[in-house]
């Protein structure tokens, strides 16, 4: 019976993942008094996309032809892992979070060595940042998600998802992971504080200048999948907060749609009203985000809680 | 209810503490104290239960002694030391910041015998009293700066008083006027020794004045 809605929650992601970009895109336009560009724009780019075709460099191997492939097809089977509106995921099993952080890693591993693999100086230069500040959100993922583990007493996603629960003595360490996750996803999905999405300036980009050399299907794969990660991270952050408290299941979906475009907008109010940081100061930024993660874990450990 | 507030402000208080752990300048640091100092008033409220008129003498004077006169007195000491920044402490802000995550779980297990049968047990009023108080004698000990250990101090008084306003429910008082006093000595004396060592040299590092000659 819950296979159901755990496959529509697939296809939902799959359908909606690519409307928060433009919710993000239409509160900064707001902040800024300005119309801004359509909400579907995203979609609008990714038909224009899949009618081209795709120009690769004669100096490129396979890797770099690999590299968004890998890249989508790992955001795409972390969807298969995301527990949503209360529900288990479609391909849950007990210990499912580790491979959830290490599809990421591998997504992220081959668009870096993608890019590495043009042998572009200032494409190197971005896959450097990415590995050096990936390496540091990931600790912090990884206690995070030990946190919420231990307080679900339990290692597989869906359960831990399912047994969130708000009380007295949990409200302190769940804000706190809560705020560590929210770090995390503005840093991985590449967004203002840490890393701006619009940038044109190589110097200061991360994300963006490693596939500054895609075209073609390739950037629609690669536009694609950062919008699937940006959508199950979300998701991740949203289930902290909003943890499905009813009883029926349709209240709870309407729950975590509401909470996942409410997450855009306010993804799009820090952008909006943040200055990005110096590059010196987001690894402490990052640094802040792992001792959040460690003292919500020392908050459930410790004891009465 | 009472204790999800209790644990909602601790939160924060702990948080103050951490950004006083992992900051370099001196301006946010004693601002940081200030707020941590005029929330920490809220705590005796909160552990009472109940509001009687005894408590409005200790809030308002914590208020204005401990969020206004104190960090007002230590800032412009500062500001006339013209020191705006710890550049070289004894140990990095990195490691601050994890060594504050160590005295935390430390104080969470030197709070677990101590508060046996008090109505705040279950709450985080204890351990983050402790571990403000930590934070105090680190800042004192791990910076160089005379104004930072100044705030140290500062930070060490917050603790007490949190540590007060947890244990002696019906007398915070008692302890609060006794050391809000000696503080507010001790915070004088520090402006101006900062004050004078800032116009003797150009810094405030107080690891060179030990190998001082006369």
């Amino acid at each position: 019976m819950r296979l159901l809605p755990a496959f529509l929650h697939v296809l939902l992601a799959l359908a909606l993942a690519p409307l928060l970009p433009g919710v993000i895109n239409r509160t900064k336009a707001w902040f800024g008094g300005r119309h801004g560009r359509p909400l579907f724009q995203l979609y609008y780019d990714l038909a224009k996309l899949a009618r081209k075709s795709a120009v690769y460099s004669r100096t490129t191997t396979w890797v770099f032809r690999a590299g968004p492939v890998i890249a989508f097809a790992s955001s795409a089977l972390t969807v298969l892992l995301l527990p949503f509106a209360g529900q288990t995921a479609p391909a849950g099993f007990p210990g499912d979070f580790l491979l959830l952080i290490y599809l990421f890693a591998l997504g992220r591993f081959f668009t870096m060595a993608a890019a590495l693999d043009t042998g572009s100086a200032f494409e190197g230069m971005g896959a450097s940042r990415e590995a050096t500040f990936s390496a540091l959100a990931e600790p912090a993922f990884f206690l995070g998600l030990a946190a919420l583990a231990f307080h679900a007493r339990s290692i597989s996603l869906g359960l831990i998802y399912e047994r969130m629960s708000w009380s007295t003595s949990t409200v302190a360490p769940l804000m706190l992971v809560a705020a560590a996750f929210f770090v995390i996803l503005l840093i991985e999905n590449s967004r203002i504080p840490f890393d701006d999405p619009e940038t044109h300036l190589e110097l200061t980009m991360i994300h963006e200048v490693m596939v500054l050399d895609r075209s073609g299907p390739d950037f629609l794969l690669i536009q694609y999948g950062a919008a699937l990660k940006l959508w199950v991270m979300a998701a991740l952050f949203t289930g902290i907060l909003a943890p499905a408290p009813f009883a029926s299941y349709g209240e709870n979906l309407a729950l975590a749609l509401g909470a996942q475009g409410l997450a855009a907008v306010l993804i799009g109010i820090v952008e909006s009203t943040m200055a990005r940081l110096r590059l010196a100061r987001i690894p402490q930024m990052l640094t802040g985000s792992i001792i959040l993660s460690l003292l919500s874990l020392l908050f459930l450990l410790r004891p009465f809680a | 209810m009472t204790n999800l507030w209790i644990d909602l402000l601790c939160l924060l208080l702990m948080l103050a503490n951490f950004r006083m752990l992992g900051v370099s300048r001196l301006g946010a640091c004693v601002r940081t104290a200030a707020h941590q100092g005029m929330l920490l008033c809220l705590l005796p409220v909160l552990v009472a239960h109940d509001f009687t008129l005894g408590l409005v003498p200790v809030v308002l004077l914590g208020l204005i002694v401990r969020g206004i006169l104190m960090p007002r007195l230590l800032w412009r000491a500062v500001l006339k030391a013209g020191v705006r920044r710890e550049l070289v402490p004894e140990v990095g802000f990195l490691f601050s910041l994890l060594a504050g995550v160590v005295l935390l779980g430390l104080c969470f297990l030197i709070a677990q015998p101590l508060q046996a049968d008090q109505a705040t047990a279950r709450t985080l009023a204890l351990p983050v009293a402790l571990f403000t108080i930590m934070t105090g004698f680190y800042l004192i000990i791990m910076r160089r700066t005379a104004a930072m250990q100044a705030l140290g101090y500062l930070v060490m008084e917050n603790g007490i008083f949190a540590f007060g306003a947890v244990f002696a429910v019906h007398e915070p008082a008692l302890i609060e006027m006794g050391v809000l006093l000696d503080v507010l000595l001790a915070v004088f004396i520090m402006t101006i020794m900062i004050h004078h060592i800032g116009r003797e040299f150009d810094h405030l590092d107080t690891d060179s004045m030990s190998v001082l000659k006369d």
